[in-house]
């Protein structure tokens, strides 16, 4: 399946209130980058290239001379396994898109990007045009603001005051809400649910979005029944 | 305007750890036939990880975030617009943490 501009365009309208949400969030992380001593090439280089918000905080928290290097990056693959399930699911969905595309689609696969292409491919399969729309100008959204924030330093006033910090979590709750398929999913979220909260309150980093995520899958694959197909 | 060689070295390994953990899924599930229980338990990641993303707002920060949540989850409920559905998330944070605290 080729490029098309009017899926592209259908992306793009699904996705801008995210642009709008990333540039606050880049922004203060340029901020906390720059008072580690990024430049704000460095803050672009560095959000270029990872691109993955939540590890990028917990990097620069971790940010000291000299930089434990191999720990962090340990670490941010930790903060960041969850990828391997957003892409194995999506993995799905992108049959149709040609495969030389598939390297660079999973470069660009953020959380929220993720979220947005499982919920159109709920209904439709995904096409290219669609999912660089929806995914794609996030990147330099992110990487711009980044060093931008780097810039400015600390003459940002903090997101949280204007509620923007939520507007991942409201997303996020959305979406999950277009999943709902019945007590089957009441009780993969539960389970989820409860699995998170024990693992964030033992555990530091991203650890409880993989075991609640995991244990969800797996209420999911032990109440499965031939018949239920 | 400067970059640092150890920094650019941090940079570029956190870039390449970041990448493997996307590719790897997909990775995975090359020629893998997708069916049966498989397919239950793929099917079961987005609302299994969507709320295991959202528990730590929604449940583990105050009353206010609860609430908030609630408010977008009703809103979602009654199939309002994604945008709608955040901007009553997004609201209803500002004035939930301006009346509780």
């Amino acid at each position: 399946m080729s490029f098309r501009f009017s899926d592209f365009k259908a992306g793009v309208t699904v996705g801008w209130p995210m642009f709008l949400a990333y540039v606050p969030i880049a922004m203060l992380w340029g901020t906390l980058a720059a008072a580690k001593g990024f430049s704000p090439l460095e803050a672009l280089f560095m959000s270029g290239l990872v691109y993955a918000g939540a590890s990028q905080f917990v990097a620069i928290e971790m940010w000291v001379d000299p930089l434990p290097i191999v720990l962090m990056i340990f670490t941010i693959f930790i903060v960041n396994v969850r990828h391997m399930l957003y892409a194995a699911s999506i993995s799905r969905h992108i049959n149709g898109i040609d495969r030389r595309w598939h390297p660079f689609l999973m470069y660009i696969l953020t959380d929220e990007a993720w979220a947005l292409l499982e919920r159109q491919a709920l209904t439709q399969p995904l096409t290219l045009g669609y999912y660089l729309g929806v995914a794609l100008p996030l990147w330099p959204t992110w990487f711009i603001s980044s060093a931008i924030g780097a810039f400015l330093g600390h003459a940002l006033p903090d997101p949280a005051l204007i509620g923007l910090d939520f507007a991942f979590a409201a997303m996020f709750i959305a979406i999950l809400a277009g999943f709902w398929k019945g007590p089957r999913t009441g009780a993969v979220v539960i389970i989820s649910a409860v699995v998170a909260v024990i693992a964030k309150t033992y555990f530091s980093g991203a650890w409880y979005i993989v075991l609640g995520g995991l244990a969800g899958v797996a209420v999911a694959a032990l109440t499965y029944k031939e018949a239920a197909e | 305007m400067t970059v640092h060689l150890t920094t650019l070295l941090a940079i570029i390994g956190m870039g390449l750890a970041t990448y493997a953990s996307r590719i790897s899924g997909l990775m995975l599930m090359r020629g893998v036939v997708v069916k049966g229980r498989l397919k239950a338990a793929l099917d079961a990641v987005p609302p299994a990880v969507l709320m295991a993303v959202i528990t730590p707002t929604v449940f583990m920060t105050g009353k206010a975030e609860a609430l908030a949540a609630v408010a977008t989850a009703l809103a979602a409920f009654f199939r309002l617009p994604l945008l709608v559905t955040i901007l009553v998330g997004v609201v209803s944070v500002v004035v939930f943490r301006m009346v509780l605290h």
